[in-house]
């Protein structure tokens, strides 16, 4: 998968707001507001995919290209 | 809009699921799904089956065939479904509750024929559905519903269980490392025999609170710092490993399998007629 088209996406409605992807985003892009996931800063995501890898909820994820489906 | 591998693989009508924030389950049950996918397999020849418990939920949200049992029974169905069907994958997710505890005996007689079966076993070390009694894997001294003062019984290794009882494949992994995770379901997956995979989950729910483990990603912290795989361990000094869990692939041997040597008995009738 090519990395440069893909970009970082959030399903609010599925976070439950267990910020494990928060932690362990080894760049620090995200964080918590109102119980919900937030992209912080999205110049630091290096598109690891980390914490799509690690959401229970499969609401954080690498979209466009060819990983995703309307 | 969800992830390719969500929208491909999964019923996305039952999203969001019902476990708990930060249960582990979630993770690992992304983990199969991307094994699968990595292998190719089509989608309508890969059967789930599953027994009762918050693990035993995952085939309901899972787009394949799927069967959704009775407690303990999983194997009992599997093995049923593969001899009926063997051309299928069949798999079975279930929990450390489901088949170490009320399952058990089908476990060992599943691994003991060595049928081709992957077993995923979701371990939170507990009972989460029913709200937090001790299983066979909550070990000595930690703290249940039912284990007031203190678990006095030792815990099962359910690979090492499963290995002793006569599976032909056997591994171990986290919800942290859900890469390796993937890695190993695939590998059970391709051994054709009875192949255990144990993926340790986490319960901040009702494993957690009891046991004072602290915050979700405490939980997730303990599973990244006191796994060691088991290729690293063995090049480590004895005091270096202890205290660890090891994770990766324990055994991996080829016999012969169940369903084969079944139809072969069929087929020398069938010539002899
Ligand atoms: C025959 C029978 N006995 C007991 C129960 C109650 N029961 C439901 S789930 C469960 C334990 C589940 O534990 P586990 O398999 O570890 O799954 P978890 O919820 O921890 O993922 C029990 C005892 C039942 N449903 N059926
Ligand atoms: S893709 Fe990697 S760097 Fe970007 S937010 Fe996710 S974990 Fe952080
Ligand atoms: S890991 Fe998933 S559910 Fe947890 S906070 Fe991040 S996006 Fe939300
Ligand atoms: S009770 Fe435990 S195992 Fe069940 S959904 Fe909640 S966190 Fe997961
Ligand atoms: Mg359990």
């Amino acid at each position: 998968m090519s990395r440069n088209n893909v970009d970082l996406r959030i399903k609010e409605e599925l976070c439950k707001g267990c910020r494990i992807c928060v932690e362990f985003c080894p760049k620090k892009v995200l964080i918590m507001k109102n119980e919900k996931v937030k992209i912080d800063d999205i110049e630091k995501c290096i598109k690891c995919g980390l914490c799509e890898l690690r959401c229970p909820d499969y609401a954080i994820y690498l979209g466009g290209n060819d990983n995703e489906k309307q | 809009m969800t992830s390719k591998l969500i929208k491909d693989y999964f019923r996305t009508d039952k999203l969001p699921h019902i476990w708990c924030p930060g249960c582990g389950h979630g993770i690992m049950m992304r983990s199969v799904a991307q094994a699968i996918h990595n292998l190719g397999l089509d989608k309508d020849k890969v059967c789930i089956v599953s027994g009762i418990g918050c693990s035993s939920r995952a085939p309901g949200y899972m787009d394949f065939n799927t069967l959704h049992t009775t407690h303990g029974r999983a194997l009992a169905f599997a093995t049923g479904v593969k001899l009926a069907r063997p051309e299928l994958e069949v798999m079975v997710i279930t929990g450390d509750g489901d088949c170490a505890a009320i399952g058990g005996n089908h476990l060992i007689h599943a691994a003991r024929r060595n049928i081709n079966i992957t077993t995923i076993v979701f371990n939170n070390n507990i009972y989460g559905m029913t709200g937090g009694q001790y299983s066979p894997t909550t070990p000595t001294n930690e703290f249940g519903t039912t284990a007031p003062y203190g678990n006095i019984d030792k815990s099962f290794d359910i690979p090492e269980l499963a290995g002793a009882a006569g599976a032909t494949y056997t591994a171990r992994g986290t919800a942290y490392h859900a890469k390796q995770l993937t890695k190993i379901v695939e590998n059970g997956i391709k051994n054709k025999g009875f192949s255990l995979i144990e993926g340790i989950s986490i319960c901040p729910t009702y494993y957690g609170r009891k046991n004072r483990k602290g915050s979700i990603v405490d939980m997730m912290n303990w599973l990244k710092d006191n796994a060691l795989d088991i290729k690293v361990a063995s090049k480590l000094p004895e005091e270096k490993v202890k205290g660890k869990f090891l994770i990766g692939e324990f055994k991996n041997v080829t016999e012969p399998e169940y369903t084969e040597e079944y139809m072969k008995i069929i087929e020398r009738f069938q010539k002899e007629r």
